[in-house]
């Protein structure tokens, strides 16, 4: 992250147009990189060995565990590897992830939701059911 | 009645003057290729959106077997393990590459672009090897719900590791002509986003289809 703040311009506003390296923000060190690639490896192994092993008796727990090493990778690999920062093109790359969220939690919860309930409400009836009805 | 006259009277603004306050009169230099790294980002959201949608679908679809094999008869975790080790491994091998752009060194460069497409190359090999197997076992993309969520999904994202590759060898083939020029060094920014951003992917592939799959 050092790199990143030393690449940063000064004065944003009187060059906002600056040349091509700094336009890039920053490409990172060595130190970021292994630091994200070890990371990232322990991030992967923990929820390939809970599931391979089945360490945590809950299924549902499990699940809930590896979600959260997903979404902490995920930030892992945005920080070191994508170098991401709030200051790169005067932060409007932060500006177009955030919208990008947005929209992708709307669209994914919103399909799930909306088809699980159409799943649940449209189950196939048993006889017995199909007499109740009214 | 007495102030809209004084305000009508007031001297009226002359065009220049009107022109200036909403125009940006003052045209600054725009540098060749300024703004290819947000344009390039924001690009990258947008194929962020595509996955979004096929995920979505394999949320939804992905229960649906048909009463053929689901998950649990169909994956292997330590080949997609291996798999994820492959796409990690080319993650960082193309960030030393980007290091050694940074040092203007052409070969180091080249080189490092290399063994990222050696890693590349044998994920899509892995795959490849997954979808044959499953394919030969009946498991094809038109067998169930489940299965059409499924080839979609973890396609498209072979799909663009591949359209990578293409990219890659692109680079190392200018980067030997040209030199590592600013347009190349562009380029170069623009793959890594790329890259990495397919990685990022993977995570939320692993994780969703494959993981919580064998759950």
């Amino acid at each position: 992250m050092s790199a990143a703040r030393d690449h940063a311009h000064p004065n944003p506003g009187a060059e906002a147009h600056s040349t091509q390296a700094e336009h890039g923000g920053s490409h990172g060190s060595m130190r970021d990189y292994l630091i994200g690639f070890f990371l990232s490896a322990i991030l992967t192994a923990i929820p390939f060995w809970l599931v391979m092993t089945g360490a945590i008796a809950d299924k549902q727990a499990t699940a809930l565990v590896i979600m959260a090493f997903a979404i902490v990778q995920i930030v892992v690999h945005m920080i070191y590897f994508l170098h991401m920062n709030t200051k790169a093109e005067n932060g409007w790359t932060v500006m177009a992830l955030i919208f990008t969220i947005i929209i992708v939690v709307i669209a994914l919860s919103g399909s799930l939701w909306v088809m699980y309930h159409l799943n649940h409400n449209m189950m196939p009836m048993t006889s017995h059911e199909m007499g109740q009805l009214p | 009645m007495q102030q809209t006259m004084t305000q009508s009277a007031a001297p009226k603004a002359s065009p220049e003057q009107i022109t200036a306050a909403f125009y940006d009169l003052n045209e600054h230099d725009h540098p060749e290729g300024g703004s290819t790294m947000l344009g390039f980002w924001i690009y990258l959201m947008s194929d962020c959106l595509i996955f979004a949608m096929l995920f979505a679908a394999y949320g939804v679809l992905g229960g649906n077997f048909a009463a053929g094999p689901g998950p649990k008869d169909l994956f292997d975790l330590p080949l997609v393990a291996l798999n994820t080790a492959m796409l990690l491994f080319s993650s960082i091998t193309y960030g030393f590459a980007m290091l050694a752009m940074e040092k203007n060194k052409v070969g180091q460069t080249q080189l490092w672009l290399l063994v990222t497409a050696v890693f590349g190359a044998a994920f899509l090999s892995i795959e490849l090897y997954e979808f044959a197997h499953l394919i030969h076992e009946g498991a094809t993309p038109m067998r169930s719900g489940f299965l059409t969520a499924f080839f979609s999904l973890v396609g498209t994202h072979g799909l663009h590791v591949t359209f990578g590759l293409v990219w890659l060898f692109t680079l190392v083939v200018q980067i030997g002509t040209k030199g590592l020029i600013p347009a190349n060094k562009r380029r170069l920014m623009c793959l890594s986003l790329f890259w990495h951003f397919l990685d990022v992917i993977w995570i939320g592939v692993f994780t969703f289809v494959y993981l919580m799959g064998m759950l």
